[in-house]
C-alpha cells in the first residue's frame, strides 16, 4: 500500500510532508520491544505494563486538571449561584455598586464576535488552505505556507495593539462609514462609527483565527490520498470539480475539526477582545455597538473586584465560559461523527 | 614578620566582632507590601531612597491593585498594604486588627477630550460634566456647554464618552466626585472602581482611555493627571466648590487636600473630591498606605512606623517630579498622629 504511494509521489509536484504524515500512522504498530528491555533484563510484558501505566498516568492528569479546574470554579462561584440561581445565566445587569449581577451580555458578546469572526474567517481560512494544498506554484506554495503558520504564532496583545491603533481608526474612517451607508437598513450596521466594538473585534478575531484554519486545512486536504484525486481526473474532472467533488468531502470531518479549533481560540481570547470591543455590558443587534465578552470581563474587573460577590460573579462567569466551550466542543464532536460518516474509504480521521 | 601578621588577624577578628555587636539592633528585616498600582513609581523611588537611608531594611512592594492589597493586608500575608480607595467598615470589620490608614500622596483625575479646531480651554461645570456621562447631554453644542464657554464655538457633534473599562482607583475617584455633585448619577450609578456606565465605550488603562480619545474626533475621557501631564493630553477646567474653573495640576490637587483637611475624620478615610477651597481641584483622592495599628513583630513593626514617617517628611520632596501631589502641612500633622499609634503590646515605636 505505501509502497504504491510513494511510487505516486515520484511523478507528483506535492510535498513529502503529508504522506510521510499518513505513513507514520501506518507503520509498525509499537516500537521493538528491544527498545524497551536494555540487556534482557527486564521481562517484556512488565516493561509493557510499565509504559502504559505512565502514559495512563500522564492522560489521567490531563483529565484530573480539567476535573479540578471545574471544580474550584464552581465552589469559589458558589456564592453567586446561591445569590442568582440560574437567573444568573438570564440576567443583563451587571452593576458591581449595588451586586447586581448577570451574565447574559458576557455570553451574547463572546457568541457574537465569535460568530462574526468564524463568518469572515471561514471562507477565507478554507480559501487559502484550497490555494495552499491544490492551487499554488510549487515556488509560492512553502513562503506562503511559512506566512500562515507565522501568522499563527503571532502573541495576541500584538494583534490587540494593533487592533486598537491601527484598525479601529480605518473601521472608523471607513468600514464603519461604508456599510453604513449601504447596508444601514439591517439592524447590524446601525449606530455612530466609534471603531470600537462587535465588528472590529469580530474582525481582529477573524485575522487571528484564518490561519488556524488555513494551516490546517491544508494539512487536512493534504492528506487527502492520491489515488482519490487521480481517479476523479481520469474521469476528465476539472480542478474544480476535483476539489468540490473529492478533496472537500473527503476532508470535511478534518477541515471541520480545524473550524472548531479557531472557534475555540475566538471564545476564549481575552487580551486582542478587550482592546477593542469597548468593553460595554449591554446587548444590542447592532455589530457597530460596543459589547463584553466572558472573557475581556474577567481580565477587566478581576484585579479589582473588591467585594466578595463580585469575585464571586466573575468566577461564576468563568464557569459559564468553561461550560460554553465544552458544550461547542462536543457538539461539534458530535457532529464530525455525523458528519464523517461517508462512503467507506471516504473517511479521514482527525 | 608572622608575628605583625598574627597582630593583624587579631585586629581583624577583634573589628568583625565589635562589627557584629553594634549590628545587633539593626538586623536586616524584610517588609513586603503590594497594592494600588497608581503610586508605584513613587514607591519604587522611594523605596530605592529608603534604602540608602537604611540599608538593613529591605521593602517589597508589588503592584497588584488595590483590591489585592487590601485581600493580603486581610489575611496578613503583606505587612502593608497600598490602596486608592479607603477600606469600607465591611472590609475593616473582616480584619483580624484594627488597621490604620496613612495617606501617603494624592492624585487627582483630569477630564481629557478630542475637539478639533476648538482654539479654547474647555471649560465644565460639575452638572455638564454629570451630563456628559449619564448621557443626558449628547451634543457638543448643548445650551448647558455653551453657557459654561461663552465665546467658544461648540461643534454640532455627537459627544463620544470614553471610561475604563478595568477596575480601578481612577474610576473610583471620578465617580465619586460625580456622585457628590449629581443626585442622580447618586441614585442611578453611584461610585465603584468599577460601576455599570449609563452610555459610553470601555477602554483599558489609562493608556487605553487616552488613545480612544486622542483618536477618536468629538471625544472625551477621564485619566490620572500624571498620565495627562506626561502625554501632553488636553484637559477640561472644572468649577470647584468655590465657583471657581481650576485646571488640574499638582498645586490645585494640593490645595484641595488642604480644604478637606479641615474636615478630616480622626481615621483619615475621607474622600476629598468638589474640596472647600479657592485654588482646590474638585476630582482629587489621597492614596494610602495601610497597616496594622498592633504589630505582632517588634522589628518589623519598628521598621514600617520608620518607613511610613520618612515617607510623609523627607519622602515627599520625590512626589512632584513624578508628577504627584504632595501632602499639605496639614495633611502631615494628621497623619504623623497616626504612625505615633503604631505599636508591639501598647508600646508605639515613635513618640
Amino acid at each position: 500500500m505505501s509502497g504504491t504511494r510513494n511510487r505516486v509521489r515520484v511523478f507528483s509536484l506535492r510535498p513529502a510532508t503529508s504522506i510521510r504524515l499518513r505513513d507514520r500512522g501506518k507503520g509498525p504498530a509499537a516500537p521493538s520491544p528491544r527498545f524497551l528491555a536494555p540487556a534482557g533484563r527486564i521481562n517484556l510484558p512488565a516493561a509493557d505494563r510499565l509504559l502504559a501505566l505512565a502514559t495512563a498516568a500522564g492522560a489521567l492528569v490531563i483529565l484530573l486538571v480539567v476535573v479540578l479546574f471545574a471544580c474550584e470554579l464552581a465552589y469559589r462561584s458558589y456564592p453567586a449561584w446561591a445569590r442568582f440561581g440560574p437567573g444568573f445565566v438570564t440576567s443583563a445587569a451587571w452593576d458591581p455598586v449595588r451586586g447586581e449581577f448577570g451574565a447574559l451580555p458576557l455570553v451574547y458578546g463572546t457568541l457574537a464576535s465569535s460568530l462574526v469572526a468564524l463568518a469572515l474567517a471561514l471562507p477565507l481560512g478554507l480559501g487559502s488552505a484550497i490555494f495552499l494544498a491544490e492551487l499554488a506554484p510549487a515556488w509560492l506554495r512553502n513562503p506562503l505556507s511559512f506566512a500562515v503558520e507565522l501568522l499563527a504564532a503571532v502573541p495576541s496583545v500584538v494583534y490587540g495593539l494593533w487592533g486598537l491603533f491601527v484598525l479601529v481608526p480605518w473601521v472608523r474612517t471607513h468600514v464603519q462609514p461604508f456599510l453604513g451607508h449601504w447596508l444601514g437598513w439591517l439592524p447590524l450596521f446601525q449606530g455612530p462609527p466609534l471603531g470600537l466594538g462587535l465588528l472590529t473585534a469580530g474582525i481582529l478575531l477573524a485575522i487571528m483565527v484564518t490561519p488556524t484554519i488555513a494551516a490546517i486545512g491544508r494539512e487536512v486536504l493534504l492528506a487527502v490520498p492520491l489515488h482519490q484525486r487521480e481517479a476523479i481526473l481520469a474521469l476528465g474532472a476539472t480542478r474544480w470539480e476535483t476539489i468540490r467533488l473529492v478533496l472537500l468531502p473527503y476532508a470535511r470531518a478534518g477541515l471541520f475539526g480545524a473550524v472548531i479549533l479557531a472557534l475555540g481560540r475566538a471564545l476564549g481570547e481575552t487580551m486582542a477582545v478587550t482592546m477593542v470591543i469597548g468593553n460595554r455590558h449591554q446587548i444590542t443587534a447592532s455589530l457597530f455597538e460596543p459589547a463584553q465578552t466572558i472573557a475581556s470581563a474577567l481580565a477587566n474587573e478581576f484585579a479589582e473586584a473588591h467585594t466578595a460577590l463580585h469575585m464571586s460573579a466573575l468566577m461564576a462567569a468563568a464557569l459559564v465560559l468553561f461550560l460554553t466551550t465544552l458544550t461547542v466542543n462536543v457538539a461539534a464532536r458530535l457532529l464530525i461523527r455525523k458528519v464523517a460518516r461517508g462512503p467507506e474509504g471516504m473517511r479521514y480521521e482527525c | 614578620m608572622r608575628y605583625i601578621r598574627l597582630v593583624a588577624g587579631l585586629l581583624a577578628v577583634s573589628l568583625a566582632l565589635l562589627a557584629a555587636g553594634c549590628g545587633q539592633n539593626d538586623k536586616p528585616v524584610q517588609l513586603n507590601g503590594a497594592g494600588a498600582s497608581f503610586p508605584y513609581p513613587l514607591y519604587t523611588k522611594w523605596l530605592s531612597e529608603y534604602k540608602k537611608v537604611k540599608p538593613q531594611v529591605t521593602i517589597d512592594y508589588q503592584s497588584i491593585g488595590s483590591g489585592g492589597g487590601i485581600k493580603g493586608i486581610t489575611e496578613r500575608t503583606l505587612d502593608f498594604a497600598g490602596s486608592d480607595a479607603p477600606m469600607t467598615d465591611e472590609q475593616l470589620s473582616r480584619a483580624p486588627g484594627a488597621i490604620l490608614h496613612i495617606p501617603t500622596v494624592a492624585g487627582a483625575v483630569a477630564v481629557t477630550y478630542n475637539l478639533p479646531d476648538l482654539g479654547a480651554t474647555l471649560k465644565l461645570t460639575p452638572e455638564v460634566l454629570a451630563g456628559i456621562f449619564l448621557g443626558d447631554i449628547k451634543k457638543w453644542n448643548d445650551p448647558r456647554l455653551a453657557e459654561a464657554n461663552p465665546g467658544v464655538r461648540l461643534p454640532e457633534r455627537d459627544i463620544v464618552v470614553v471610561h475604563r473599562s478595568d477596575g480601578s482607583g481612577t474610576t473610583n475617584i471620578f465617580t465619586d466626585y460625580l456622585s457628590k455633585v449629581s443626585p442622580v448619577w447618586k441614585e442611578k450609578v453611584g461610585k465603584g472602581t468599577s460601576v455599570q456606565w449609563p452610555t459610553g465605550v470601555g477602554a483599558k488603562g489609562n493608556e487605553g482611555v487616552a488613545g480612544q480619545v486622542r483618536q477618536t474626533p468629538y471625544s472625551i475621557g477621564y485619566v490620572e493627571l500624571a498620565y495627562a501631564i506626561q502625554n501632553r493630553l488636553p484637559y477640561a477646567e472644572l468649577r470647584n466648590a468655590a465657583g471657581r474653573f481650576v485646571a488640574p495640576s499638582l498645586e490645585t490637587t494640593t490645595a484641595a487636600m488642604a480644604g478637606a483637611a479641615a474636615q478630616m475624620p480622626a481615621d483619615m478615610r475621607v474622600s476629598i473630591v468638589n474640596a472647600p477651597g479657592e485654588n482646590a481641584y474638585p476630582i482629587a483622592g489621597f492614596t494610602y498606605l495601610l497597616v496594622y495599628k498592633d504589630q505582632q513583630d517588634p522589628a518589623k513593626g519598628r521598621a514600617l512606623a520608620e518607613f511610613l514617617w520618612w515617607a510623609i517628611h523627607e519622602g515627599q520632596k520625590y512626589a512632584p517630579e513624578l508628577l504627584y501631589a504632595p501632602l499639605p502641612a496639614n495633611v502631615v500633622q494628621l497623619a504623623e498622629a497616626k504612625i505615633k499609634e503604631i505599636n508591639h503590646n501598647g508600646k508605639p515605636f515613635i513618640r
